[in-house]
Formats: structure tokens, C-alpha cells, sequence
């Protein structure tokens, strides 16, 4: 991944070999990966790919089995204040104290965070016309997901994680709270890390692309160079995947035709062109779930041996 | 100030949709040399879309000499804008729209109107040659 350091400058997050294991059991296993400072990342997997032990390892709430995760060129030592100052976190659920009210919840952020903005929290659920005196349990789904927001902004880390952030929402409240993601990710200096299942979304929202299945790392980078490295091919059915122009990732067979989706050299494809196949560009959610419903998803640039991958952990794609 | 829209479901990429638009609006004269093109936060908010799909855009209108950046005060126009005066353009649209409606009684579906008009351009331009 050295290519996208060409600039110089330091990733936002990388991860370097991450694993951790539950018993014999790997939830993740030779994650690396990268995203540069300034970037809005997706996070995409099906349940029990390894997501939530990922971003909990990136914040800093557990420890890696093996591997590390460097934030802004620190290495983040689990539990340390200092690991968990410099990235903001919004869980699924917004888990607020349902009895504290906003101003509550702010006085608990500032006791909490050294680099606590009181100014931003208070501009903020002002311009969203929540009250600071509410209670927590009298605001709507949106209304919590903003303040969860709004305490992860005010801790003023330079990298954001947001787990599966929108999933609770409404059409409505999940477009305004994207609305201000993408408003405070052009205002400031900041990074983003957002998981989720609503691939179809992802495309506007975000720029970097980390796809995991099986606790690995199935496809990692730039959303524009990864698109730009993939067609989805149509030819007669009797071609079998070793004759195809590239890598075959994903193949769905028709009476006579099929469609798959390869990861291939542009130009090479452009050379090799047979008559009745078809080449067309692929979209990001093609992209996407082609990678995540790969037959046997674990091995893309990625050393690790079949027989280490966890079996269990492999739930089927629902969605 | 000129305002952005987004097709989901167009299959062409974010950035170039913005592009598009800008090259677009400067050929029906709707967008002039010196106006200033709304800032890169306004427009991720508006459209609710990562802010570097449109800094992208943005230079790549740059990189076609469309527009330039001022430092601090924003992207501005720089390219002149369709040399066609507007009476010449109205006069054209309106005969095109009477030429899409005969093509209409004729029973033409919008397809194939559109596939005659890129076979006839396609004709022209070997003639050219």
C-alpha cells in the first residue's frame, strides 16, 4: 500500500497486520490497511465479517491479538488516553444516558475529553434546534444521532469512526445527518471511517473503499482506481473464468451467457477484444457486491493460508 | 448562485456529473465568465455528497481551463462563454422541437430519435473527412 503515500504525507489510519482472536477463533486476520487523512472511508461487510472488531481496535476499546493500528502515524496502545482522545466515535445505537439531558451529556464530554469544544457542541444542537435542558430519552432517533455526532465532533479528533451511523433512521433524519457528516468532512480537517450495509448510498458519500468478508480484507483503496480497475465482462457461457482478460471475482451463468465481474488491466482488455464479448464499466454497488458474494471471499492480496480462515465466522450475505 | 443536482441512477460518476453541468450551463449561457461557483462545503451539503467529489470536479474544470480558483475567495468561471448569441440557440431549439414532434407523430420512440440524431452526426462527420 506504499502507492498511496506517494504525497508523503501520513495516513489518517493504518493498520499493519491487525488480527484478534476470540479463542481459537480469528474475527480478523492480516488487516492492512490504509486511509489517508482527509479521506471518507466506507466500511463495508455482511454481519460477522470482522467490521465491529476492526473499528473497536481502531479506537482503541480492544486489543489486537497481533498486528497494530497507527492513527496519524502513532502507534494507539489499547485504552490509553491518549489512543482514545484522537479518534471520535459514534456507535450504532447512539448509547446516550437516557436520563442525562444534552447539557448533561456535553458536561460529561468535556470531564472526559482534554480537547473538549463546549463553543462547537453548543452552535451546533442549537442550529438543530434541539434544546440543551431535553432529556436524552425525549429526543427523537434523529435528534440522538446528532448529538452522538455532534460529542464525537466536539472531542475534536482528527479521525471520526461511525458505526453503521444511519442504520436506525429514517429517510429524512438519515439524510440530514449524512447532510452534516459531509458538511463538517468539507469544513474541517477531518477523516472519516463509516460502516455500513446501505451500499447503494455509499457512492456519494465516500471516496476510499475497504471491503471485508471472512475476517479479511477483501478490497481496499480508492473508490475511483478500484472502479477504474474492474469491468463486468459478458461472454458465451462455455468460457470458463482462466480464459477471461483478468481475474474473475464474481460470475453469474445464464442458459447461454454469462456476466462477470473482473478485476483487469483497462488497456490489456482493450487489446484483447473478442468478438461477442462485452465490456462494460461497473458500478460501485456491482463493485461492492461482487466482492462480498466471491464464492470462497478471503484471499485477495492477502497471505494468509485457506486452512487459517475462520469457517464459522463466514455468514451468508443477507440484506 | 449556480446550483448542482445529482441523477442516482445515471451510472456516471458523481464528479463528472458536476463537470457536465458546468460545461453545460456555459454553452446555454446560463453560467458567464467571473461568476463564482458555490464553495465546496455548500455544495456537499446541498447535495449531501463527499466533499472531495467535488474538489475533484472543481479541478477538473480547472484542468480544462473552465474555471480557476482564487485563493480564498473561491472558484470563479474563467472561460468565455458559447459563442452562439441566445436568439441564434432559440431559434435552433425551436425548430428542433418541431422536428421532435414530427418524429413523434410519426411514431418514433425517444430511442430511436436518439439513435437517428447520432447516425446522422455520425454521417456528417465522415463526410467531413
Amino acid at each position: 500500500m506504499a502507492e498511496h503515500n506517494a504525497e508523503g504525507s501520513v495516513p489518517a489510519l493504518r493498520t499493519d497486520r491487525l488480527g484478534r482472536r476470540y479463542g481459537r477463533m480469528w474475527a480478523l486476520r492480516d488487516c492492512t490497511i490504509e486511509v489517508p487523512a482527509g479521506a471518507v472511508a466506507a466500511l463495508v461487510g455482511p454481519n460477522g465479517a470482522g467490521k465491529t472488531t476492526l473499528l473497536e481496535m481502531i479506537i482503541g476499546l480492544l486489543e489486537p491479538t497481533e498486528g497494530q493500528v497507527a492513527v496519524f502515524g502513532e502507534t494507539s496502545r489499547a485504552g490509553t488516553a491518549q489512543a482514545l482522545a484522537r479518534v471520535g466515535y459514534v456507535a450504532q445505537d447512539h448509547p446516550l444516558y437516557r436520563d442525562f439531558t444534552v447539557a448533561d451529556m456535553f458536561h460529561l464530554g468535556r470531564a472526559m475529553n482534554p480537547r473538549w469544544d463546549q463553543q462547537v457542541a453548543a452552535a451546533r444542537v442549537d442550529a438543530l434546534g434541539i434544546p440543551l435542558r431535553r432529556k436524552v430519552r425525549h429526543l427523537s432517533g434523529g435528534q440522538r444521532a446528532q448529538v452522538s455526532l455532534t460529542m464525537a465532533l466536539a472531542k475534536r479528533a482528527p479521525l471520526l469512526v461511525l458505526d453503521e451511523p444511519v442504520s436506525s433512521l429514517d429517510p429524512v433524519a438519515r439524510l440530514e445527518f449524512m447532510r452534516d457528516v459531509m458538511a463538517s468532512a468539507a469544513d474541517a480537517d477531518l477523516t472519516f471511517l463509516i460502516s455500513s450495509h446501505v451500499v447503494s448510498e455509499l457512492e456519494r458519500f465516500c471516496d476510499w473503499l475497504i471491503v471485508l468478508a471472512s475476517g479479511h480484507v477483501q478490497l481496499a483503496g480508492p473508490a475511483d482506481d478500484l472502479l477504474a480497475v474492474h469491468r463486468l465482462l459478458t461472454v458465451p457461457r462455455a468460457v470458463p473464468d482462466a480464459e477471461l482478460p483478468g481475474t474473475a471475482i464474481h460470475r453469474t451463468d445464464s442458459d447461454r451467457h454469462s456476466t462477470v465481474l473482473v478485476r483487469t488491466d483497462p488497456v490489456q482488455l482493450a487489446v484483447q477484444g473478442h468478438a461477442g464479448w462485452q465490456a462494460d464499466p461497473v458500478s460501485f454497488e456491482e463493485l461492492v457486491m461482487g466482492y462480498l458474494q466471491r464464492p470462497s471471499a478471503a484471499t485477495t492480496g492477502n497471505p494468509a493460508p485457506a486452512a487459517q480462515r475462520p469457517a464459522a465466522s463466514a455468514k451468508a450475505v443477507t440484506r | 448562485m449556480f446550483r448542482f443536482r445529482l441523477d442516482g441512477s445515471s451510472g456516471v460518476p458523481p464528479y463528472l456529473q458536476l463537470v457536465h453541468q458546468v460545461r453545460q450551463a456555459l454553452l446555454l449561457g446560463y453560467l458567464q465568465e467571473g461568476d463564482r461557483l458555490p464553495t465546496v462545503k455548500d455544495v456537499a451539503a446541498d447535495l449531501v455528497i463527499n466533499p472531495n467529489t467535488v474538489v475533484k470536479a472543481y479541478r477538473q474544470l480547472e484542468h480544462e481551463g473552465i474555471a480557476g480558483g482564487r485563493p480564498g475567495q473561491g472558484t470563479f468561471i474563467t472561460a468565455t462563454s458559447s459563442p452562439v448569441p441566445a436568439q441564434t440557440q432559440q431559434d435552433l431549439r425551436a425548430s428542433l422541437e418541431a422536428w421532435l414532434r414530427a418524429a413523434q407523430e410519426a411514431g418514433m420512440s425517444d430511442e430511436a430519435v436518439t439513435a437517428l440524431i447520432a447516425a446522422a452526426r455520425h454521417g456528417m462527420r465522415k463526410e467531413r473527412v
